[in-house]
């Protein structure tokens, strides 16, 4: 079975192996409304855990995509950067952002699972 | 500072808005439905705008306020037609624009329609300019809604018969439950549209009749992506005190018989731009692909020389792509000029364009 895990930045990271697909939650979607742009890492480049790893904007304004773990970029989701609205539409799975080769499995000890994510969204916004 | 509310504040609650502070009120930025379906239901049906947060200033005078208003303004107010509407700015000595504003010329004066942001400041300025000599009305009981959009003539003309027989600014006093409403076909859009200004105590009642007929409650944020694809300036980003009305090419909206003639305020230099030119113009910008360009992005030219800056720049819903508008150096704002925005610290591709990004639907021979 797959592990997801969440990160305050309010991305959602699913572990296969020791591939790794990222994207942004529903509840983050929802806080930034219509995204009408969508820019992801290279291929094959390196992200390090907390740095910044992507973009997203909606007609207000643009905000940073941050990666919660380490690791080399396999793929990315060309269909979002295509069409951005798919993000709001399938967040948590078909609209994911980019797949990393993890150097680290331990860096996903300190994320949260779904349940503290909810609660810790709901506190969040309120 | 207590953020203040418009009458229609309960409503918008009802309806789910999201809320912001904007210029010392609570106003709607955008209902669930989200800023791209509230654009494009704007386009192809009916928006109603809440822009009770605006001035709506009465100054109530004769032919001697006309002369007084003509000092100030650079609009030929003598042969402005009763009921009939001008786009004009109030400016400092140097002809930097104060506000910009809809002057409409009513059986007891003028009504002027102001920015949230800048109408105090504007009535003490006027205030000053007139020396008290007429009563001025910064009227707080009146809420200003504005309907936007194909559909609205036929919405409003359901409930305010008589309507459709407004042309594009022009107004008229009309009745709506035995309380004097008065509607303007104006609007900040793109689109053809009416505003209307009506007492605090029938706003909501009236909203809930223009829903009952079809249109929806819109947003802060669509008005900013209809307006910015419709190539229309926002105070505060495309103009302020720093800005001319011939550097934001907006010379069209000065009186050409005004203008030859001097004595109003910052006549001098609107006189002096127009004859030398200006170093720096508004112009529209098209980025090259899906990039936005947000206010204050710097420009550089092909030699990558820094030539401007964005002063509004976004994704516009209708014509699917971002739009941007910005001030370069004048031997850059050629229709067609290959130039380059910095996002993020890469320089990408973009051209200056024409205004407006998507094409006006404004009713100009509606039937007298």
């Amino acid at each position: 079975m797959s592990d997801v895990k969440y990160s305050k930045e309010h991305e959602w990271i699913k572990l296969e192996g020791e591939i790794a697909t990222i994207g942004i939650t529903k509840h983050a979607t929802e806080m930034l409304g219509d995204i009408v742009f969508t820019e992801l890492p290279e291929k094959g480049s390196n992200v390090e855990k907390d740095g910044t790893a992507g973009v997203v904007e909606s007609t207000k304004a643009a905000s940073d995509v941050y990666t919660p773990v380490s690791g080399e970029v396999v793929d990315t989701n060309q269909a979002i950067v295509d069409d951005p609205s798919k993000i709001n539409q399938d967040p948590e799975n078909t609209a994911w952002f980019f797949k990393l080769k993890i150097k680290d499995k331990s860096e996903m000890d300190s994320l949260m699972n779904k349940e503290d994510y909810d609660k810790f969204a709901k506190e969040s916004s309120s | 500072m207590e953020i203040k509310k418009t009458s229609l504040y309960k409503l918008h609650q009802d309806n789910k808005a999201k809320f912001v502070e904007f210029a010392g009120y609570q106003m709607p930025i955008q209902y669930p439905e989200g800023i791209v379906e509230e654009h494009k239901f704007t386009r192809s049906h009916s928006g109603i705008f809440d822009v009770s947060h605006m001035g709506q200033l009465f100054i109530y005078g004769d032919d001697y306020l006309i002369e007084d208003l003509e000092k100030i303004f650079p609009l030929d107010l003598k042969n402005l037609k009763l009921n009939h509407s001008k786009y004009s700015f109030l400016m400092n000595d140097e002809a930097g624009i104060y506000d910009d504003l809809i002057i409409t010329k009513i059986d007891t004066g003028f009504l002027i329609i102001l920015n949230a942001a800048c109408k105090q400041n504007d009535f003490e300025i006027l205030s000053k300019f007139l020396n008290n000599k007429y009563k001025m009305v910064l009227d707080e009981k009146r809420s200003l809604i504005a309907i936007q959009g194909p559909k609205s003539v036929q919405i409003l003309n359901n409930i305010i018969s008589g309507v459709e027989a407004l042309s594009f600014m022009s107004g008229n006093w009309f009745l709506f439950q035995d309380q004097k409403i008065y509607i303007t076909r104006s609007g900040y859009t793109g689109e053809d549209g009416f505003e209307v200004s009506l007492p605090n105590e029938q706003a909501e009642k009236f909203t809930k009749k223009l829903i009952e007929k079809g249109a929806k409650l819109i947003g802060l944020g669509a008005r900013d992506t209809l307006r910015l694809e419709a190539g229309l300036c926002l105070y505060g980003h495309e103009l302020d005190k720093n800005k001319t009305p011939v550097e934001a090419n907006l010379k069209w909206a000065i009186s050409k018989e005004r203008v030859s003639k001097g004595n109003f305020i910052g006549s001098d230099k609107i006189n002096k731009q127009l004859a030398d030119g200006v170093n720096k113009i508004r112009v529209g910008i098209k980025p090259e692909g899906r990039i936005i360009a947000r206010e204050k992005t710097k420009i550089f030219n092909q030699s990558d020389l820094h030539i401007g800056e964005i002063t509004s720049g976004t994704f516009g819903p209708s014509v699917n792509g971002p739009v941007a508008m910005g001030y370069v150096e004048n031997e850059f704002s050629k229709k067609d000029t290959k130039i380059f925005l910095e996002v993020r610290g890469k320089k990408h591709p973009a051209s200056v364009c024409g205004l407006p990004f998507y094409k006006k639907n404004y009713v100009k021979g509606a039937s007298k």
